[in-house]
């Protein structure tokens, strides 16, 4: 590993996050995320795992802590520099968050209109990742018209087109049916086998034990469990 | 530019019954505020032409001979206040008499009727106290025998002009108010329609800017729509008013006119400015 790799494209130090209402979200949560790697963080339903995943691109900022992703800090982050991250990121989330009244690959070409891809490059670019996870064929079938795997291959094939550097998933496969979530997960590790760091939220804990990924493991907004740490004595 | 012009238009014609709704609602918003506007401009012109009817009349004494009301009349229109002196013969006034009274037209006998100064004065020293001031000015010349302007007549009018003058203002500001809430609540709607799309414009990395932009133009667009139609509305309605009540009703000018539509292109600017900004704020 590389020196950069080591520092991590992510980067969460002692980070903590309190709601006005809802009380304390994260609490000193710390981890890295090297270059390429696969990380699944794992946990009950409000243990913080979303949260994570929106500080990771921003969505939300620390009450305290740093997060520091590609050189972007939570400190000092401004719009502008956290729109540029953004086109660098893939996110996916579980209820696919596809247009409705777009085709397949006008959902796709969408992530490049909106950052002034020119339109030339638009076309060849949504073809190669449309073909990429599989969906050439229904490049022109709108979303109602296609089945939740085949949505949520959209989505993922609208993370890639911009080539991020990591791909992030909020249970991308929370909706889908068994066969459906093999197929999706087996593209997702396609993705990371190239070289794009995947930071994935699943409940699923069949497939966290059946691939060998680091998993963090969080409860009530702090890490209890992560596979990339030696377990503490008597852990 | 060229991208905003392409998405404005992209999502004018993607919900087409929204942006007609959002048009027709601005439209009649403004067709109302339009409406009252002309009530309100044809109250002041009628009060404006009874207000150009103010006339100061200095009778002159018998026997006062021609030069010194000459005199008198040059040195009175060079009042400040005055727009035009006519200096009425004796012959001229029974004459005009004649003719303002035609029934009591054999009453009248030459020499009966004193000759005059007659006296019109500028827009804006027409109020009951500057023509009372002028008459005492006229009332100063030795052979003024008496002066006249009908002044409980001229008190009335300037109580109505008032009254007319502020139930207009508060009525226009009531009527803009709503307008504004009425067009702010449709540019709204349209924004929320679009609720998911900007979310996702967001995460795949559109700046705010970028992302605003195509509102603004859309907003400015249903604005100059909604007021075109409105004072197409604003026309028809006066044509039908004038057609069965036999009225003779004053239109905008064109300047006001086109400052109608520039008022509900700025209220559509800047109610998608305010929508899209609230949105972007609450995500």
């Amino acid at each position: 590993m590389s020196a950069a790799d080591v520092s991590g494209v992510i980067r969460f130090d002692r980070v903590t996050k309190e709601y006005p209402r809802s009380g304390t979200a994260l609490q000193e949560v710390s981890f890295r995320v090297a270059k390429g790697e696969f990380v699944f963080l794992t946990g009950p339903s409000g243990a913080g795992k979303s949260t994570i995943l929106r500080m990771i691109y921003f969505e939300e900022r620390p009450t305290s802590g740093l997060v520091r992703v590609s050189g972007v800090n939570s400190e000092h982050a401004s719009k502008r520099e956290v729109s540029k991250l953004r086109r660098r990121l893939g996110i996916v989330f579980q209820d696919f968050r596809l247009l409705e009244d777009r085709t397949a690959e006008a959902n796709v070409a969408f992530a490049l209109e909106v950052t002034a891809t020119p339109r030339a490059q638009i076309g060849p670019k949504v073809s190669r990742v449309l073909t990429q996870v599989g969906l050439a064929s229904k490049a022109t079938a709108y979303s109602n018209e296609l089945s939740g795997g085949e949505q949520q291959r959209v989505a993922i094939a609208r993370a890639l087109v911009n080539d991020p550097f990591v791909l992030i998933a909020d249970e991308p496969t929370g909706n889908l049916d068994e066969r459906a979530t093999r197929g999706v997960f087996q593209l997702l590790r396609e993705i990371n086998a190239s070289g794009t760091a995947i930071v994935m939220a699943t409940h699923d804990l069949d497939l966290v034990r059946h691939a060998d990924f680091r998993t963090i493991e969080l409860n009530r907004g702090q890490i209890v469990y992560d596979s990339a740490e030696p377990r503490a004595e008597g852990a | 530019m060229r991208r905003t012009v392409r998405d404005t238009s992209a999502a004018l014609e993607r919900s087409p019954v929204l942006t007609a709704l959002s048009v027709t609602t601005i439209a009649f918003s403004l067709f109302a505020f339009g409406l009252f506007g002309l009530v309100a401009l044809n109250i002041r012109n009628a009060l404006q032409q009874v207000e150009e009817r103010v006339e100061i009349r200095a009778f002159v004494a018998d026997g006062t001979d021609a030069e010194s009301i000459a005199a008198a009349a040059g040195d009175i229109s060079a009042f400040p206040e005055v727009q035009s002196v006519d200096i009425v013969s004796k012959d001229q006034a029974l004459a005009r008499a004649r003719k303002e009274l035609k029934e009591f037209s054999d009453v009248f006998e030459a020499g009966v009727l004193p000759a005059s100064i007659d006296v019109r004065l500028k827009p804006g020293f027409r109020d009951p106290t500057t023509v009372d001031r002028v008459a005492e000015r006229l009332r100063s010349y030795p052979f003024i025998d008496d002066v006249r302007y009908g002044q409980d007549w001229l008190v009335q009018l300037y109580r109505l002009r008032n009254i007319a003058g502020v139930a207009g203002l508060a009525l226009g500001l009531a009527f803009a108010a709503v307008s504004v809430i009425i067009i702010g609540a449709t540019i709204r709607m349209a924004v929320l329609a679009r609720a998911e799309e900007i979310s996702i414009m967001r995460l795949v990395g559109a700046t705010d800017g970028y992302i605003r932009r195509p509102f603004l133009l859309e907003g400015f667009l249903k604005g100059v729509g909604g007021g075109l139609l409105a004072l197409l509305l604003t026309w028809a309605s006066m044509r039908l008013v004038d057609q069965y009540l036999n009225f003779h009703t004053v239109f905008f000018s064109a300047s006001l006119a086109a400052l109608g539509v520039a008022a509900g292109a700025f209220i559509g600017v800047v109610g998608s400015a305010a929508a899209v900004g609230r949105h972007l704020r609450g995500l």
